[in-house]
């Protein structure tokens, strides 16, 4: 895989209002992101996990270090479009990042600025509904939506720029649980399906599971990459970073630690019930 | 409870007045203004509300909406067609203890609330019919001469569509904060009116505040997407006028000539 985002010594920091104190968010941080792979950054609140994405396609600049897209160093401000184009940032508020009334007119939004000719932004509009299925809502007005569609129009809105890199900040936060099946459908879709390469920001950990990296945050510094696998069965280092354990993990554990013989290596709720189920054929309960 | 509202709203549709061109409909909407404020008495304003009457039916959107509408400002037209009543002299109609009422403010009086009723009706028929960014894409183009003098059409028209937007989704936090301060015990229906008043403070400031992070919010989403004023920027949708367009243009001149007949008609009738 080629290197498509490359963060090098990655600085950030301000200096406080009333007093000379610098607050370092970001403190030495060095990733590399892969084109094509679906990314998960984890972090309690505070962390950094937001501050390292709004650098990833230049709204903030480094402080110290370099953020490189594609070769292209975010500080050089004559390059901005051609970033903003190829790393697309969603927020966490769909109702926020939603410019026009009409769920067709907002997904237009990002081509009009690229100014690409009338016919091919049709074309990508239309494209980029299909893609977060939303396309027979295309004429909708924004008001009759629910949060999981805001949501997915917010993606379609990105997605229409034909960005190569999908960054996604806490982009399930404020919605409820179905909402949030439609969105990370959606993500996991664009995935696979379009080759785009995800970062995904959470704190859901039940979102990470089926990344193929994680990347843990704690105080402005990485705390480990890994597979989620590895990442997970860690519970003491997950305690340490302030970070919630998949409840399904949690289960397993308490049962190990009961003198239980089974592997705790799951990432779902149904590979959970699965290990159990064997537990329990295999040691056929004489009671 | 605000949402119920419909001012200002749009109603997707496929109808005839729905396809006509923005640019054409703001036009249209301009001359029958003008026309209304031209009819000097009740023939002209007869025709005047058959025409939008007509306008109404093709646009195929509920009737009930335009009386929604009329509601909120219901209170206006009576207050000012009240007002009017006294304003006038003319032959004494009749007389109630010391209110005389003369014809000519009596004839005043249903002017202005005919007025007032079809101003509402046709600017109903715009915001219904038109999506608020077809709407400000329009008036960007019909602006568009006025950058000779450096205004910025293209920033007014942003500003107008993104207010546009927002209604809905501030009228909707509105609610949610009322219920909030209620649940806290806030008192909102007792009082005289500057107790109401009063009232009001808790309500708008988190508003005001919560508005704020919003704009915060968007214009940051806005720069991810690239924005960058309106240089370079094209339109997914052209504007071109078809023959439907010019037809309704000719309507409306034809309504517009109608009112001006009648107001000759009445003087020549005088005479």
């Amino acid at each position: 895989m080629e290197k498509f985002i490359d963060i090098v010594d990655l600085e950030f920091n301000y200096e406080e209002a009333d007093g000379g104190r610098k607050i370092n968010i970001l403190d030495g941080v060095n990733l590399e992101i892969k084109k094509g792979e679906f990314l998960t950054i984890l972090g309690h609140n505070g962390s950094g996990k937001s501050t390292l994405a709004k650098h990833l396609n230049a709204m903030l600049t480094p402080t110290a270090g370099d953020v490189f897209v594609r070769g292209i160093n975010t500080k050089d401000y004559s390059r901005i479009y051609d970033i903003r184009s190829t790393v697309g940032l969603v927020f966490q508020n769909p109702d926020n990042q939603i410019v026009a009334s009409i769920v067709e007119d907002d997904v237009a939004f990002g081509p009009e600025n690229l100014g690409i000719a009338p016919e091919a932004i049709r074309a990508r509009v239309d494209d980029a509904l299909r893609a977060v299925d939303m396309y027979d809502c295309r004429k909708e007005a924004i008001y009759n939506l629910s949060g999981g569609q805001k949501q997915r129009v917010a993606i379609a809105g990105i997605i229409a720029m034909r960005p190569s890199c999908l960054v996604l900040d806490e982009p399930t936060a404020m919605l409820d649980p179905v909402g949030r099946d439609e969105v990370m459908r959606v993500i996991k879709k664009l995935n696979k399906e379009c080759g785009i390469t995800i970062v995904l920001i959470t704190h859901y950990m039940d979102e990470a599971t089926d990344s193929d990296r994680i990347v843990v945050m704690n105080e402005g510094k990485i705390a480990r990459i890994g597979a989620p696998l590895s990442i997970f069965s860690d519970v003491d280092f997950l305690k340490k970073c302030q970070l919630s354990i998949p409840q399904s993990v949690e289960l397993l554990q308490k049962l190990k630690a009961h003198g239980v013989q089974i592997p705790s290596f799951v990432l779902n709720e149904d590979e959970c019930v699965d290990v159990l189920a064997r537990y329990f054929s295999a040691n056929a309960i004489s009671r | 409870m605000l949402s119920n509202i419909a001012l200002g709203r749009f109603f997707p549709g496929n109808s005839l007045v729905h396809r006509l061109d923005p640019r054409v409909k703001i036009v249209i909407v301009v001359v029958l203004l003008v026309t209304v404020f031209w009819a000097g008495n009740y023939l002209a304003l007869l025709t005047n509300l058959a025409a939008i009457f007509v306008f109404m039916a093709f646009a195929k959107v509920s009737f009930k909406n335009y009386f929604k509408n009329m509601k909120v400002i219901l209170f206006i037209v009576v207050f000012t067609s009240v007002l009017n009543i006294f304003y006038a002299k003319g032959p004494l109609l009749f007389k109630i203890g010391p209110v005389a009422i003369t014809k000519g403010g009596f004839d005043n009086s249903v002017f202005v609330a005919c007025r007032l009723v079809i101003l509402i009706l046709i600017s109903s028929l715009l915001t219904f019919t038109t999506s608020p960014t077809d709407l400000t894409d329009a008036l960007e183009r019909i602006l568009k001469p006025l950058s000779m003098f450096k205004i910025k059409t293209h920033e007014l028209a942003m500003m107008m569509a993104i207010a546009l937007r927002f209604i809905p989704t501030l009228l909707e936090e509105t609610d949610k904060i009322i219920d909030a301060q209620k649940a806290r015990g806030a008192d909102m229906e007792s009082g005289n009116a500057l107790k109401r008043i009063k009232a009001l403070v808790p309500i708008l400031v988190p508003l005001l505040v919560a508005s704020f992070r919003r704009a915060f919010d968007l214009a940051l989403a806005m720069e991810c997407r690239c924005y960058n004023g309106g240089d370079g920027r094209t339109k997914m949708k052209v504007l071109h006028i078809c023959s439907n367009d010019v037809l309704a243009i000719f309507a409306v001149v034809a309504v517009f000539l109608l009112v001006l007949w009648s107001n000759f008609w009445a003087l020549a009738v005088h005479l």
